[in-house]
């Protein structure tokens, strides 16, 4: 090793003047295959208070479990309409909105196979790094057998599964909690 | 399904380098830093890939910030100039750089910014770019200015800009900030150290560069920014 990675630093307040250009809160085009779903939360700081000024990414593979990425050498099709990609601002009341596609199962280490998953990137002002977490999806049976979930205290594993916010199966809750009751687990990843 | 080839992980960081989320002087940490200590995680595909970004979905003009409007924005007109390099000081392609800053007043045109210094009608203070085949990056802009801020009784932020990375997977995602040579204001900022180790710290501070000015025209700066290298030996129990 030659070099250190660079500091990290906040994004600050005014990032949306700069970040602006790539959001993207709807990764489910016309044609794109797969169960459309969509994720609502807020993201609450220690004192429950919601946070204006967050920004989450997201990265998912697709409904068949393949990532639009060269590192990912599964012989399952790359779809041109599916990035995988999105960026949400939080509004004034803290509130995200997500449309995208349930993602299939992927790989995980020692031949296992993950439950099927979003990964999050968190910035806001305050932070000095970004924030890894994920996105888990209520009811799926890989769970129980997850090698991510396997490491997380079980009393704190329902912070990474979305809740079914109505009856319609597609529509999810989940936030992000910064600090305290339910705290949101965050990953060294 | 096993994947083909083995999957090279990313290093963690030398201890130090990078902040802790808690960092009172930063006292919007406060109440944002997580309290339960992170989970510690392998990489799996889900790490090791990330979103990359087409030429196309570019917009050929935005590196040069000073010719977004009809009139050419107030103050020192700048080049800012560098690689994004690995650990290994490998050059990484192809990659996407995003930057926002204030104007030279420093005032940043975004609602909720109250500095009372004037918005500059030729001056919107963000681009972006693909680094080149040999990591390289160039935005033409104007050195913002520095700005108060409320953290503290009279705190100034240290001139800066905005630098934000992917990098090959969602492991290598940076979010950083560029600082400016001999700024007064750098030893007193809660954001610049926050970071323990000084040298990491001073890597943070861009470099001006005669090689980079361009007579009568614009002085240079040169700003490299590395990015987390590869694990030299595969990620355990990976196929």
């Amino acid at each position: 090793m030659k070099l250190n990675a660079t500091t990290s630093q906040t994004v600050g307040p005014f990032f949306d003047i700069g970040l602006r250009r790539f959001c993207c809160a709807d990764l489910a085009a016309p044609g794109v295959s797969g169960e459309r779903i969509t994720i609502e939360g807020r993201v609450l700081d220690g004192d429950g208070v919601p946070v204006p000024d967050a920004l989450l990414e997201i990265w998912q593979a697709n409904a068949q479990g393949k990532y639009a990425h060269s590192d990912d050498t599964q012989a399952l099709p790359i779809e041109p309409a599916f990035k995988g990609y999105g960026r949400i601002a939080t509004d004034d009341q803290g509130r995200f909105r997500i449309l995208t596609i349930k993602p299939g199962p992927v790989p995980g280490p020692q031949g296992s196979m993950q439950a099927p998953h979003i990964v999050v990137s968190v910035f806001m002002r305050g932070l000095l790094k970004r924030l890894a977490t994920r996105i888990y999806f209520p009811g799926d049976p890989h769970h129980a057998n997850d090698p991510v979930l396997a490491l997380v205290d079980p009393a704190r594993r329902a912070t990474l599964i979305a809740k079914a916010a109505s009856r319609d199966r597609g529509n999810l809750h989940w936030d992000v909690i910064l600090q305290g009751p339910g705290e949101t687990v965050f990953f060294n990843c | 399904m096993h994947l083909k080839t083995e999957l090279q992980g990313y290093r963690l960081p030398v201890p130090g380098t990078q902040p802790d989320y808690l960092h009172p002087a930063y006292v919007s940490s406060i109440k944002r830093a997580p309290t339960q200590p992170l989970v510690s995680i392998p990489q799996t595909l889900s790490e090791i890939t990330g979103p990359q970004f087409a030429a196309e979905e570019v917009s050929p003009c935005i590196f040069d910030l000073t010719r977004q409007h009809k009139g050419s924005p107030l103050g020192e007109r700048m080049i800012v100039t560098g690689r994004v390099l690995d650990e290994d000081a490998r050059p990484i392609a192809h990659t996407l750089v995003e930057l926002w800053q204030a104007n030279a007043a420093g005032r940043y045109l975004h609602t909720i910014d109250q500095h009372d210094a004037p918005l500059d009608p030729n001056f919107t203070g963000c681009g972006h770019t693909l680094t080149d085949a040999e990591g390289r990056y160039r935005f033409i802009t104007i050195k913002p200015g520095c700005y108060p801020w409320r953290n503290h009784y009279n705190a100034w932020r240290p001139a800066h800009i905005h630098f934000s990375l992917f990098g090959p997977a969602f492991a290598t995602r940076l979010v950083t900030q560029m600082y400016f040579p001999g700024d007064p204001l750098l030893a007193s900022d809660p954001v610049y150290n926050c970071t323990a180790d000084e040298e990491a710290r001073k890597r943070l501070i861009s470099v001006f560069d005669w090689e980079t000015t361009v007579p009568e025209t614009a002085l240079g700066y040169r700003f490299d920014i590395v990015l987390r290298g590869r694990e030299q030996t595969p990620m355990e129990g990976s196929e």
